[in-house]
C-alpha cells in the first residue's frame, strides 16, 4: 500500500465502478454495430435457406458467403448475448451463489452454443464440397 | 468478489414497481426484455441449424416444430422482439455516438416509432415470407 502514491481518484478514473465497466460497455456497443448490419442479412437469410426444405436448407448453407456471413453472425450474436444476459443476471439476482452460477451458466451457453452451431456450418459447408 | 457469501442488501435495478409508465420507460424496459426473448429464440436458432447438419431426420423434427401454429407463433414473436431490439439498439447507438434525440418528446416520440417499426416490419416480412416463398 505505501509504495502507490496515486489518489484513489486517479486510480480510478477511466476504469468504472468496478474496472471492467466502460470495457463492457464498448463490446456491448462495437458487437451492436456488427450485428446492425448482420441481423437484417440474417432475418432474409433464415427465410430464405429454410423455404426449400432440407435439401434447400443445406444447399443454401453450403454458398460459401452465406455460410461466412452466418458464422459471423453466430459469433457477434453470442457474444452480444453473453454481455447483455451477464448484466441481466448481475442486476436481478441478489444471492451471490446462485449469481455466480447463473453467470457461468451464461457464458458455458453462449460459447458452447457457438462452437455447436460454427461447426455445423462448417460442416454443412464443407460437405457440400464446395 | 468471487467465492464471497456477501449479498447486496440494496434493491434491484430498474425496479419496475417504482417507475411509473411511460412511452420512454417502456422503450427501455422493452428493450431487455426483448433481449432476454432474443437469448431465448437463439436457441431456437441453434436447434435448427445443429439438426441441419445432423441429417435430414432431425432436421424434420425441427422443422415440424418451427411449422407447427405454436412454433409459428413463437417465431413470430421472435420476430418482433429481435426488430423492436434492433431499432431500440439503433437508438442506444446514436444516444451513445451523435448524442442525439434526449430531449422529452423526441425521446418520447422515437420511442413509440419503435414499437410500431417492430410490430409492423414483422408483419410485413412475415407476410412476404408466406406469400412470396
Amino acid at each position: 500500500m505505501s509504495t502507490n502514491f496515486k489518489t484513489p481518484t486517479a486510480s480510478a478514473r477511466g476504469l468504472g465502478s468496478a474496472k471492467s465497466g466502460t470495457g463492457h460497455h464498448i463490446k456491448q456497443r462495437v458487437s451492436a454495430i456488427a450485428l446492425l448490419f448482420l441481423i437484417p442479412w440474417f432475418l432474409y437469410a433464415v427465410i430464405a435457406a429454410s423455404r426449400g426444405g432440407y435439401d434447400g436448407a443445406t444447399a443454401w448453407l453450403a454458398q460459401p458467403w452465406n455460410a461466412i456471413l452466418m458464422i459471423l453472425t453466430l459469433g457477434a450474436a453470442f457474444y452480444h448475448m453473453r454481455l447483455g444476459m451477464q448484466v441481466v443476471i448481475e442486476d436481478y439476482i441478489q444471492k451471490a451463489g446462485m449469481k455466480q452460477g447463473l453467470l457461468i451458466l451464461n457464458t458455458f451457453a453462449c460459447v458452447g452454443l457457438f462452437t455447436a452451431t460454427a461447426l455445423s456450418v462448417l460442416k454443412v459447408w464443407i460437405s457440400a464440397g464446395l | 468478489m468471487s467465492g464471497s457469501e456477501w449479498t447486496d442488501p440494496r434493491p434491484m435495478s430498474p425496479h419496475l414497481q417504482v417507475w411509473k409508465w411511460h412511452w420512454t420507460m417502456a422503450s427501455s424496459i422493452f428493450h431487455r426484455v426483448s433481449g432476454v426473448g432474443n437469448y431465448l429464440g437463439a436457441l431456437l436458432v441453434s436447434a435448427w441449424l445443429i439438426a441441419l447438419a445432423s441429417g435430414a431426420e432431425a432436421y424434420g423434427t425441427v422443422e415440424a416444430v418451427m411449422l407447427h401454429p405454436v412454433g409459428q407463433i413463437l417465431l413470430f414473436f421472435w420476430l418482433v422482439s429481435v426488430l423492436f431490439h434492433l431499432a431500440n439498439g439503433l437508438r442506444h447507438l446514436i444516444w451513445d455516438g451523435p448524442k442525439a434525440g434526449f430531449d422529452p418528446k423526441a425521446a418520447s416520440m422515437w420511442s413509440i416509432v419503435n414499437f410500431a417499426f417492430g410490430i409492423v416490419a414483422a408483419a410485413i416480412i412475415w407476410s412476404l415470407a408466406t406469400n412470396l416463398f
